[in-house]
């Protein structure tokens, strides 16, 4: 009896081990995998790096080198005198805070009256705001250009920002919702009570407890419209309207096919404030997509 | 009260009822009526009927060629994206040490996104000094295609720079696994469950939901794929490249057929609806639902 339990925990004990054994060999393999993934993300972009860093007569060298030898600052010169940086820069940045203004208090007030009030017709107009979500933007493209046209808007800011300002995006709209049905209605029911306007409920309650939900909207709409290209593209005709998507597109088509070094700091200065948003913002990010799907668009 | 509260309703929702309207109701019913008309900006446009629609069913061959070189990309790219998003949140989805390190840079390449990785993608499938034919040969000994410059390794080409656009969908993957209850797993070890047989009987029925989702909309983006193939190859080379929204913009922008351009654009979105309902439909028989769902 005693001889067999013995027994028993010795097996028991081979058993653990090897298990144990088995799980770090595991953790190891991952560990390797995701290393390896993680240099082939990064990748690109290092790479991208690299070439901004190069001297020109360097670019289309062979081996290709990741450390650049000699290193220049030819390209990042040239991508703020040759290529208008700071202009379309500048652009870019005013275009993006008007969306992200207008889809934030847009989206917030249309998303406040769905949580907060009923109505009739109140489902059903529900689904009619939300449908554009699953229509593609090309069907409404040629008419709104059209119409555009006929305002004589093409080549101003109003095709681009005006939309922002009457909604944004549904997907925000819905995602403000679920979020301010989660704030309980003690709150607005004490203001009321205290006198204080229904638009006062909104603006000095509800957005206030909803910071984090309104982040995560000013985000995705600041990296839908910083990315933004054939918005610009059809809209805008003047170069010095451009934002840098386009702008940028054009430098290819203009001086690209040899200016490759300043062409790669044009592109590594565009992407660097979507990186440092990232960078300090990822919670909101991650959150924000896991809740719309990723499938949030400008 | 009742009609007061009412009028609140309505007054917060108008401005998103207004851009309902403006910018997606009025400009569908205009573009259909488009598409049965002939017009290029300069004159009025003159109803045609049905001569749009003919031209792009039974006579402009670029509509079929646009159609599938978007067709082939999404079969090939979305199942592919699929697999590696689920694989990689797999991954992810563990108590290790600086794991959220490894989210942050796995994520990393879908924040840098847009014409500015684009161009770099010209350079780094560049057939002679790119990296990533430089890396083939350094690890593989294989020597790489022309990518770009090639009809047919364009599209592999673009394929493979998509692979670093699925953040989003590790991410939503991610939260997925992270829903499965540790009991389904605990009750499936003690019955002798092998990892595969986890995945297998597990992981794949409960993600298949997800699945689903990121199936239906690798779909509609897919068929959406335009600035890659404008800032990158203009659809070539020999229209090797020329995705569908690619053809409608040159139509609408460049050729300023706003009515046949309009025609197509009702094209992609019949493909686009009745791709999506035929996931919707068939999900019966693959998505796993459970009867009962807590809300959260």
């Amino acid at each position: 009896m005693n001889l067999g339990s013995a027994n028993f925990t010795a097996e028991r004990r081979l058993e653990l081990r090897l298990v144990r054994r088995r799980r770090r060999l595991r953790t190891l393999v991952i560990y390797t995998l995701l290393i390896i993934l993680s240099i082939i993300a990064l990748l690109p972009v290092m790479w991208m790096v690299a070439i901004s860093l190069t001297p020109l007569n360097k670019v289309f060298q062979y081996p290709p080198r990741l450390i650049p030898d000699p290193l220049s600052l030819t390209g990042y010169h040239e991508a703020v005198t040759l290529f208008p940086f700071y202009r379309y820069f500048l652009n870019t940045s005013l275009m993006t805070a008007a969306r992200v203004i207008g889809t934030v208090f847009s989206a917030s007030l249309v998303a406040y009256g769905f949580a907060r009030y009923d109505g009739p017709f109140k489902e059903v107009l529900f689904v009619f705001i939300l449908t554009p979500i699953f229509l593609p933007e090309q069907v409404t493209l040629i008419p709104l250009f059209v119409g555009y046209t006929r305002l004589g808007w093409i080549d101003t800011y109003n095709p681009l920002v005006l939309p922002a300002f009457f909604g944004g995006s549904a997907v925000y709209i819905f995602l403000l919702r679920q979020f301010f049905m989660t704030i309980p209605t003690d709150l607005d029911d004490a203001a009321r009570i205290d006198g204080a306007s229904e638009f006062a409920i909104y603006w000095r309650i509800i957005l206030p407890l909803a910071k984090p939900a309104l982040a995560t909207v000013a985000i995705f709409t600041f990296m839908a419209s910083w990315n933004d290209f054939l918005g610009p593209l059809i809209y805008l005709t003047s170069k010095e309207k451009l934002p840098l998507s386009v702008g940028l597109s054009r430098f290819l088509g203009e001086s690209g096919t040899t200016l490759w070094n300043s062409l790669m700091a044009a592109a590594v200065l565009t992407v660097l404030p979507p990186i440092l948003l990232f960078v300090f913002a990822q919670k909101y990010i991650m959150q924000g997509i896991a809740i719309t799907g990723g499938g949030a668009k400008g | 009260m009742r009609s007061r509260e009412a009028m609140y309703l309505y007054l917060f929702i108008a401005p998103g009822l207004l851009g309902m309207i403006l910018f997606h109701l009025a400009p569908m019913i205009v573009s259909f009526g488009l598409s049965f008309s002939e017009y290029e900006i300069t004159s009025p446009p003159e109803f045609v009927g049905f001569q749009n629609y003919h031209r792009m069913l039974f006579v402009d061959e670029l509509v079929g060629k646009s159609l599938s070189v978007t067709a082939v990309y999404a079969v090939v790219g979305v199942p592919i994206r699929l697999f590696l998003q689920l694989f990689i949140a797999m991954l992810l989805n563990r108590q290790l040490a600086g794991i959220r390190i490894f989210r942050a840079i796995l994520y990393f390449p879908s924040v840098v996104a847009g014409v500015a990785i684009a161009l770099g993608w010209i350079l780094l499938l560049n057939p002679t000094y790119g990296a990533v034919n430089h890396l083939l040969w350094e690890l593989f000994g294989i020597i790489g295609p022309r990518w770009l410059n090639s009809t047919q390794w364009v599209i592999p080409g673009l394929l493979l720079m998509s692979l670093w656009g699925i953040g989003p969908g590790i991410v939503i993957n991610l939260a997925g696994l992270q829903g499965i209850s540790a009991e389904l797993y605990e009750a499936a070890e003690i019955d002798g469950a092998g990892s595969f047989r986890k995945f297998l009987h597990i992981t794949l029925p409960m993600m298949s939901p997800i699945l689903m989702f990121n199936l239906v909309m690798g779909i509609v983006s897919n068929f959406q794929i335009f600035t890659q193939a404008y800032v990158m190859t203009s659809g070539g080379p020999a229209n090797s490249s020329l995705f569908f929204v690619l053809y409608l913009y040159r139509n609408a922008f460049e050729f300023f057929k706003m009515g046949y351009a309009s025609a197509l654009a009702w094209l992609l979105f019949a493909i686009i609806l009745i791709m999506t309902l035929a996931v919707f439909r068939s999900s019966p028989l693959w998505v796993y639902y459970e009867a009962k769902r807590e809300r959260t």
